[in-house]
C-alpha cells in the first residue's frame, strides 16, 4: 500500500519564523540536514500547521522584538501545544525583559531578562568562537546523546539572566550563564547549532524528535 | 573549559576558483573553495574566510554560488571579504550564506559602511580586516594626535601605516587608531594582516599584533608569515591574537588544523579538539 507508506513517512515540519532579520539559509540547511522538512515563512497560518517553530535571529533585541510584535499573540497560542526552538537572538526574545539599547520587553515566554557581558580585563565583547556546554539538566531531551563539555559556537554580547530551573545548560566566559533554556514548550539557545558542526546537528535532530 | 583560540584557514578566491595551488591528495577538484574548506572542516578549522579578488561582475556572481553551496554544506562559522563597498554588497553576501562579512578598502575610503553594516546587520556581522605596513617617518602619519610608536624586537621605533587596494596604496592612517576607530564604528572583529610578514613564513607580526589586541576590546584575528607550528603559538601568547588565519601552510598540506591544534593543545592554548 504506497499510499500508506507514504502517510506513515511524513516528515516532520519546521517553520523557520521569517520577521526579516538574519541569516535563515543556515538554520533551514542545518534542519533539513537534520531530518525536518523546512518552510521559511511570515504566514501565521502556515506556522499554525507546523509540528514546530524555529525562531532564528541576529541583531538587536528591540528591533527584533519591533518585528515580531505582529506575530506575538500567535506565538503565545502556538506555544502551548508545541514546541519554538529559539536561537541567540531569537533565545534572548524568550525572555522577560532585554537590556540592550535600553530597556525593553520580551516575549516573557521564559522567567528573566537579557543583560550585557560586564567589562573584565582579558575578555573580549561579543564572546565570540567556540566553548562548552555544562549540561545542568542531563535528561533534557534537547541534549540527549551530547557530552558534556562539548563545544558549540557563540557570537553575543548579551547574556541570559535566569533561574536554574529554566537552565539547560551553562557556559562560563565573564561568569556562569545559562546558554540554552527552556520552559514549558519555549526551548532556546544562545549558541547557534547551525554553525556548531555534529554537536550542533545533533541538537536539532533532538529538537525535530521532540516534535 | 574556556572559550577557545581559533584557527581559521583562509582561501583566496577567483571567479569561483582557489588561487593559490593545492596539494591535497584525493581532493576530487582541488580547485573547489567549498570541497577545500569541506576538508578543514573535517580537520577541525573553527571557521573558513574566503576571500575574493574577483573584479569582474560575472565572478561575483561565481563567489556568491560558491557562498550558497559552502553555507549549504558545511555547519560551521564562514567569513566573506574582497571587494565589500556598500551596504547592498553586504547583504547579498550574507544573504548568500555568510555569517561575517569583511570591510577592507571599502571601509577606509567610507568609514560610515562600518556603522551602518553594523546597525543593520549587527556589529558580529562585521569585521574590520586591516592591512598594515611599518613606517619608520612619524611626519608621514595624518592621524589626529599623531603615531602610535611601536618599539620593535630590534630595539628600532616605527609606527603601523593602514595600507589599501591590496598593499599597493598608502593611506597615512595610523594602524591602531583606524583599529579603535573601526571598533568605535560597530565593527565586531578586527582581521589585522601584515605586509612586512605576510608570505615571509617567518611568523606574523608580534608588536603591532598585540599592540591593537591590546588596545581594542574586540577580538582580533592575526594574518600573514604562519611558516610553523610554534607561529601560531607565538601568534596567541606574545601577539594577544583571539584566532590566527593561516592560507598556504594548509593548502600546501605542509600542516593540518588537527596537527596545529594538538600541538597548540600540548602546550596549553585553549583549543577545540
Amino acid at each position: 500500500m504506497p499510499c500508506g507508506d507514504r502517510e506513515a513517512v511524513k516528515m516532520t515540519r519546521v517553520v523557520i519564523l521569517d520577521y526579516g532579520l538574519g541569516n535563515l539559509r543556515s538554520v533551514k540547511k542545518g534542519l533539513e540536514k537534520a531530518g525536518a522538512d523546512t518552510v521559511i515563512t511570515s504566514d501565521l497560518d502556515v506556522m499554525a500547521d507546523a509540528d514546530g517553530v524555529l525562531l532564528p535571529g541576529v541583531g538587536a533585541f528591540s528591533e527584533g522584538m519591533e518585528k515580531l510584535s505582529a506575530m506575538k499573540s500567535a506565538l503565545y497560542d502556538y506555544v502551548k501545544e508545541r514546541p519554538i526552538l529559539g536561537i541567540c537572538l531569537g533565545m534572548q526574545m524568550l525572555l522577560e525583559i532585554g537590556e540592550e539599547y535600553g530597556i525593553h520587553e520580551g516575549l516573557g515566554l521564559v522567567p528573566g531578562s537579557v543583560k550585557r557581558f560586564p567589562d573584565r580585563d582579558g575578555f573580549k565583547i561579543p564572546h565570540m568562537g567556540w566553548n562548552n556546554l555544562t549540561i545542568e539538566k542531563k535528561d533534557s531531551p534537547l541534549f540527549k546523546g551530547i557530552p558534556d563539555g562539548s563545544y558549540v559556537y557563540f557570537v553575543h554580547s548579551y547574556y541570559a539572566d535566569t533561574g536554574r530551573e529554566y537552565t539547560l545548560t551553562s557556559t562560563d566566559y565573564i561568569l556562569r550563564y545559562a546558554s540554552a533554556i527552556q520552559n514549558g514548550n519555549a526551548y532556546g539557545t544562545q549558541f547557534h547549532p547551525e554553525k556548531s558542526g555534529a554537536v550542533g546537528l545533533k541538537i536539532l535532530e533532538n529538537f525535530i524528535d521532540m516534535l | 573549559m574556556a572559550l577557545t583560540k581559533r584557527i581559521i584557514p583562509c582561501l583566496d578566491i577567483k571567479d569561483g576558483r582557489v588561487v593559490k595551488g593545492t596539494n591535497f591528495l584525493g581532493l576530487r577538484d582541488a580547485g573547489d573553495p567549498v570541497e577545500l574548506a569541506a576538508r578543514y572542516n573535517e580537520q577541525g578549522a573553527d571557521e573558513v574566510v574566503f576571500l575574493d579578488i574577483t573584479a569582474s561582475k560575472e565572478g561575483r556572481g561565481a563567489l556568491l554560488d560558491v557562498i550558497r553551496r559552502a553555507a549549504d554544506k558545511l555547519f560551521l562559522p564562514l567569513t566573506v571579504g574582497g571587494g565589500v563597498n556598500t551596504v547592498d554588497d553586504m547583504r547579498a553576501l550574507l544573504r548568500a550564506g555568510a555569517d561575517k562579512v569583511s570591510v577592507n578598502t571599502g571601509g577606509v575610503k567610507n568609514p560610515h559602511l562600518i556603522s551602518e553594516g553594523a546597525e543593520m546587520f549587527g556589529n558580529q556581522c562585521i569585521v574590520c580586516a586591516i592591512d598594515v605596513k611599518r613606517n619608520d617617518n612619524f611626519a608621514e602619519c595624518t592621524s589626529e594626535g599623531g603615531a602610535t610608536r611601536i618599539t620593535l624586537t630590534d630595539g628600532t621605533v616605527c609606527w603601523y601605516e593602514v595600507v589599501i587596494y591590496g598593499g599597493s596604496k598608502r593611506t597615512g592612517m595610523d594602524a591602531v587608531k583606524w583599529a579603535k576607530k573601526a571598533e568605535s564604528l560597530g565593527a565586531g572583529e578586527i582581521l589585522l594582516t601584515s605586509m612586512e610578514t605576510d608570505g615571509v613564513k617567518e611568523g606574523f607580526d608580534i608588536p603591532i599584533t598585540s599592540r591593537i589586541a591590546s588596545e581594542v576590546h574586540i577580538p582580533v584575528i592575526a594574518s600573514g608569515g604562519v611558516g610553523s607550528m610554534e607561529h601560531f603559538y607565538t601568534g596567541f601568547t606574545d601577539g594577544k591574537a583571539d584566532a590566527c588565519l593561516a592560507a598556504s601552510v594548509f593548502h600546501f598540506g605542509e600542516m593540518t588544523v588537527g596537527e596545529v591544534k594538538e600541538y597548540l593543545d600540548k602546550k596549553g592554548v585553549p583549543v577545540r579538539i
